[in-house]
């Protein structure tokens, strides 16, 4: 079965959870049990429709208050595809939703309510998804039940955000516009019979046809060597298997390969996978290697292969996405967590923030907030072996870790 | 020597052909990231498909190794006998130590009070003795089968998700966790639950088990069985630990359990998939969600936010 993960966002109000409930009640997903569930507390709360957002809303403040206030994993299914959506919630935390949700989606659904249009939150969306590099973007203009199904109010909201498409980083991000009514169910599913000027596919049509080009497989192969495996018993006295995982392209027994830091070379031997042997280990699976040699390696040292090797260093530049309360400035010091790789770090300098919402750059700063994304440059404790996010999504990309509250502060995209 | 290895890219091509391969490959990486970042991990095991699957998939993420890590048991007292003796079969076959602690235990001590009445469970009571097994083997990392899909608090849970002192859930101040990347960093006293799990939906376990051929207890197929009905629910009367009323009366049906937790909180549906390829049909056409036979969350809309802010699983 394919996995297709999704990212959505929006903003209050604009029927994001609408959406997520239309699609898995026409894709008949939601049980029996849960639609009642469902029906039961609308009824109680006096709706006139069926609020889907109950079915998604899973903690006790969210339903009290009507809000999302956390990502949501909502899992469903048709015949081809298994469907993982990543709801992101577009209020205080905004930004450290979205960048979550959007860094393992392979596609993204921006809603636009079409009595609004493009608003401020949606350049923001907008923004963020190129910023991550998702691959589809499928912006879905709603409540069109409200605009009378109007194809100029359509076509001007396009026109609009395609005036935004001009400035965006990543050009070669795929984007796609639907108009639709969730509440009513016009082109999530089914086709809408109100907008017969609308030629394009429905929501779920246009899902189904995704080409699936995995996220994380761009890139050379890199293999961060997760945990040493060194059985001890007779049988395998001699055992050290490196295991991890195999990102970016494939890698073969056979294969000459250098192990970082160390720079020593060897060649890969044999390749695992539980108890059997494969010539070939591909990209994103969860392998056991062993080499010629016996060289010295362990958990955070990397694997690649000889005459490939990524950029070494002891600093480098990022954008980075700040997610906490506590000011982030020049001089602190954060634990920076690189794939499996923890160093310290040091803030060199903060270069400029970036108004996420395409307005320019600010300069005069002296320091970043909440939802804040800028440019920074680090300086390391040791070295790390990266590539840049453009050109290695998971090589490229960095947690940045509290050394005292031990919480995930933000996250980078090396340059 | 076989071919290049099956991944994620391959098993998007291959149409038709179902494969958990890309959530095989993540529950394998989970793996090596509890054994690499935490001292004193442990797996909760309670003998059911989940946390049997969980087994699996860690044979995988070492072999050859041994699993470096034990098995625990909350045993409520209350679980099926068959779910037992499969328990101690498994590990004795796989050469694994087993940690058993006891709910009984923790009522004889004071610390707990069995409930009483006709819906009376063991189920909750699970907690503290959790959090004292915890406490008493400094376990940092607990393994656990829950899985998103299951109940919608679970769909807000993290797959490292941080337990403070007292084994609380802070459901509103998580960890985001980004890419592949996940932060095990913690003070002292305080510990992670880990789902490897999380993105797997019910229909995926059971397709797992049943292209790896897993062995699984038997109460999981359709079997002939004394019950009976309360709530529209199928009870099991072959014993005293469910609470059953005079004027609650036993008869035979055929039956299977679609979740296996503790006794007094578990019905079962009425099925005659006796095989595991009946069972994955049964689950890809039902209209009922797997927690739907579970009393424990029907108590009221947030009874599953309100356990795990607790420390439950």
């Amino acid at each position: 079965m394919k996995v297709l993960k999704i990212a959505t966002a929006g903003s209050v109000d604009d029927g994001k959870s609408t959406l997520i409930g239309r699609l898995l009640y026409d894709t008949k997903s939601l049980t029996t049990d849960k639609l009642e569930a469902i029906e039961k507390t609308s009824k109680q709360r006096g709706y006139d429709y069926l609020d889907f957002s109950l079915a998604t809303d899973g903690l006790v403040a969210e339903r009290e208050q009507g809000i999302t206030i956390d990502v949501a994993h909502i899992y469903f299914s048709t015949a081809t595809k298994s469907y993982i959506i990543a709801d992101t919630p577009g209020h205080v935390e905004y930004t450290r939703n979205m960048v979550t949700g959007a860094s393992t989606s392979q596609a993204a659904i921006i809603l636009i309510d079409a009595r609004k249009g493009v608003i401020e939150q949606t350049n923001r969306h907008f923004f963020i998804n190129n910023l991550l590099r998702v691959k589809d973007v499928i912006v879905v203009i709603n409540k069109m039940d409200l605009v009378d199904f109007s194809e100029e109010k359509y076509n001007a909201i396009k026109a609009d955000f395609e005036e935004l498409m001009s400035k965006r980083d990543y050009q070669d991000q795929h984007i796609t516009f639907i108009p639709a009514s969730a509440l009513k169910g016009d082109n999530v599913v089914n086709k809408s019979e109100n907008m017969p000027w609308y030629e394009g596919q429905t929501l779920l049509e246009h899902l189904e046809e995704l080409d699936l080009e995995d996220i994380y497989n761009t890139g050379t192969p890199r293999f961060p060597v997760q945990y040493v495996i060194r059985p001890k018993t007779d049988e395998y006295h001699d055992f050290r298997g490196f295991a991890g995982k195999v990102y970016g392209g494939q890698l073969s027994v056979g294969d000459d390969v250098v192990a970082l830091p160390s720079q020593t070379k060897s060649k890969i031997k044999d390749i695992y996978f539980y108890d059997k042997k494969y010539q070939t280990a591909s990209r994103r699976s969860s392998v056991t290697i062993t080499l010629e040699d016996e060289i010295n390696v362990s958990r955070g040292d990397m694997l690649v292969k000889v005459g490939d090797l990524p950029t070494i260093d002891k600093q480098f530049t990022a954008t980075i996405s700040w997610m906490d309360s506590k000011k982030f400035a020049a001089g602190n010091k954060y634990l920076v967590q690189h794939g499996v790789n923890k160093v310290l770090a040091k803030v060199d300098t903060i270069h400029y923030k970036i108004n996420p919402d395409y307005s320019g750059i600010d300069e005069n700063i002296d320091g970043l907030g909440m939802n804040d994304i800028a440019k920074v440059t680090f300086k390391l404790n040791k070295p790390i072996f990266y590539d840049a996010f453009k050109d290695h999504r998971t090589n490229g990309s960095f947690i940045i870790i509290d050394t005292q509250s031990n919480n995930t502060v933000g996250a980078g995209f090396i340059q | 020597m076989s071919d290049t290895l099956i991944s994620e890219v391959e098993t998007l091509k291959d149409s038709g052909v179902f494969t958990t391969n890309a959530l095989e490959n993540e529950a394998i990486y989970i793996m090596r990231e509890v054994a690499a970042q935490f001292e004193k991990p442990v797996l909760l095991f309670s003998g059911g498909k989940d946390s049997i699957t969980l087994v699996r998939l860690a044979q995988k993420a070492f072999y050859p190794a041994k699993i470096p890590f034990p098995l625990m048991h909350i045993d409520t007292g209350h679980n099926f006998p068959e779910t037992i003796e499969f328990r101690d079969r498994l590990v004795k076959e796989l050469g694994l130590e087993l940690i058993v602690r006891d709910v009984q235990d923790s009522i004889d001590q004071g610390k707990v009070k069995e409930e009483s009445g006709k819906y009376a469970s063991r189920n909750s009571l699970q907690t503290t003795t959790l959090l004292d097994a915890i406490e008493e083997f400094k376990f940092d990392a607990c393994i656990g089968g829950a899985r998103r899909d299951e109940e919608k608090a679970r769909a807000k849970e993290r797959i490292f998700s941080v337990r403070d002192d007292f084994g609380q859930w802070d459901e509103k101040n998580q960890r985001p966790e980004l890419f592949d990347m996940l932060n095990g960093q913690i003070e002292h006293g305080q510990n992670v639950r880990v789902f490897p799990i999380s993105n797997w939906t019910e229909l995926d376990v059971w397709s797992y088990i049943q292209k790896e051929e897993i062995e699984i207890p038997s109460i999981y197929f359709a079997h002939k069985r004394n019950i009976f009905l309360r709530d529209g629910l199928i009870w099991s009367a072959e014993d005293d630990i469910v609470f059953r009323a005079a004027d609650e009366e036993v008869k035979e049906m055929v039956v299977r359990f679609r979740t296996v937790g503790d006794m007094s909180c578990t019905a079962a549906v009425e099925s005659h998939a006796d095989t595991i390829d009946r069972v994955v049909q049964e689950i890809r056409d039902s209209s009922i969600s797997e927690r739907g036979a579970r009393i424990d969350d029907k108590r009221s809309e947030a009874a599953m936010e309100k356990r795990k802010q607790q420390g439950y699983f």
